[in-house]
């Protein structure tokens, strides 16, 4: 435990000093540890556990976005875990409403009709097709494509100092439509 | 989107360089306090016998414990941005303020009293009091959100409280050089009823602005 957690703070400080790739190894290596928290918070709120990728992936937005709040003289873990609790909870009070609001929907509805279910993942796709084109067009290039910025850039003709704006205004745009909606 | 691909987004992001909660809370209250200024230079104004006022420990007294306010405040509200932070072990900075007071009440009762006791708590400028303080507390309030919103608190509605506790703080040290009412006693009552209102209107707002 104590050894893997090291590790994540020497990861996280090298990637606040601009090592991308020690940054994309330390995500790779917090996910599955969120992801069984996530289960583990879904389950004991009786929810299907389905929905712990959404959570996953909220969770990773609100690390990525939040980064600067982590002070690099502490641990990380407690940052990270902190930044997870929050946003589990978060998801399940808003799951929880959803729910509510569904019944009250399914009351309203004919008999006979079908409830509609509600989401299970890739809510954050669902949001990224409600994004300007722009930021839109460079998240999936870079996301499902995996393009470079430069390729991006090249692919769209536009600066990669454009593509680097579009891409980070669109990760903000889409952390504060899953707060949101 | 699966998480691979997210992963190797946010990665791709990571040269995105964002300033520390403590610059955007400066730069946003910066931008803000020419609005109260410019409130209290249109309906208040220093107090005319400033030079002999200045004299008097009581009103000196003010400014400490306003200023005990509001810094205290902003070094909390900075430490609560972070989403592990507690409140415990830095709760009592916010007493500062309360042990000022007490000590100026206290002082003041042992000097001969220049007016009853119920005339220096209510004095002349109450109502005045609790609308300017509010009233300037408001721009601040909204800066001070602001530049909280790029933290992570773990208790929205406790850093709005917080921020209300900053404006508040910032704004009765304007009102302080206006106000004639100078007893302790007056500043205990109104001072801390108007914070009491910012701070309930910041830890409302906070609760809904202040999520990440």
């Amino acid at each position: 435990m104590r050894g893997r957690e090291d590790e994540w703070t020497g990861l996280m400080r090298s990637a606040m000093a601009g090592d991308d790739a020690a940054y994309h190894r330390l995500l790779r290596a917090v996910t599955p540890v969120l992801r069984a928290a996530a289960r583990r918070g879904l389950a004991r709120a009786g929810q299907p556990p389905d929905q712990a990728e959404d959570i996953v992936q909220e969770i990773l937005l609100a690390v990525h976005l939040k980064r600067h709040t982590w002070d690099s003289e502490a641990p990380f873990a407690p940052w990270l875990f902190a930044i997870a609790r929050n946003k589990l909870i978060d998801a399940l009070r808003r799951r929880g409403r959803r729910i509510f609001v569904n019944i009250d929907d399914f009351a309203e509805t004919l008999p006979g009709e079908a409830p509609q279910e509600t989401a299970s993942a890739g809510e954050v796709a669902a949001q990224l097709d409600t994004l300007p084109q722009r930021q839109r067009d460079v998240l999936q290039s870079i996301a499902v494509e995996s393009a470079s910025i430069k390729d991006t850039a090249a692919k769209f003709s536009m600066s990669e100092g454009a593509v680097r704006v579009a891409l980070h205004r669109g990760l903000s745009a889409l952390t504060a439509k899953l707060r949101d909606h | 989107m699966d998480t691979d691909q997210l992963i190797r987004t946010l990665a791709a992001d990571n040269a995105h360089r964002a300033p520390r909660v403590g610059a955007m809370l400066t730069m946003a209250l910066l931008v803000a306090a020419p609005l109260s200024i410019l409130i209290f230079a249109t309906f208040l104004g220093v107090r005319h016998d400033l030079m002999s006022a200045m004299r008097n420990p009581f009103f000196d007294m003010k400014f400490a414990v306003t200023l005990s306010l509001a810094i205290p405040a902003i070094i909390v509200s900075l430490h609560l941005s972070r989403p592990e932070a507690l409140l415990r072990g830095w709760g009592w900075l916010l007493l500062l303020p309360v042990g000022l007071l007490a000590v100026a009440i206290g002082g003041e009762m042992m000097m001969a009293p220049a007016m009853p006791m119920t005339m220096r708590l209510v004095g002349k400028n109450s109502r005045v009091c609790l609308s300017a303080i509010p009233a300037m507390s408001l721009p601040l309030l909204a800066g001070a959100l602001f530049g909280l919103r790029h933290g992570a608190p773990s208790r929205p509605a406790l850093a709005g409280a917080l921020a209300g506790l900053v404006s508040a703080g910032l704004a009765a040290t304007l009102y302080a050089s206006h106000c004639t009412d100078d007893s302790p006693l007056f500043v205990a009552t109104w001072y801390t009823l108007a914070t009491a209102l910012v701070t309930a209107i910041g830890a409302l707002v906070g609760s809904k602005v202040l999520r990440y």
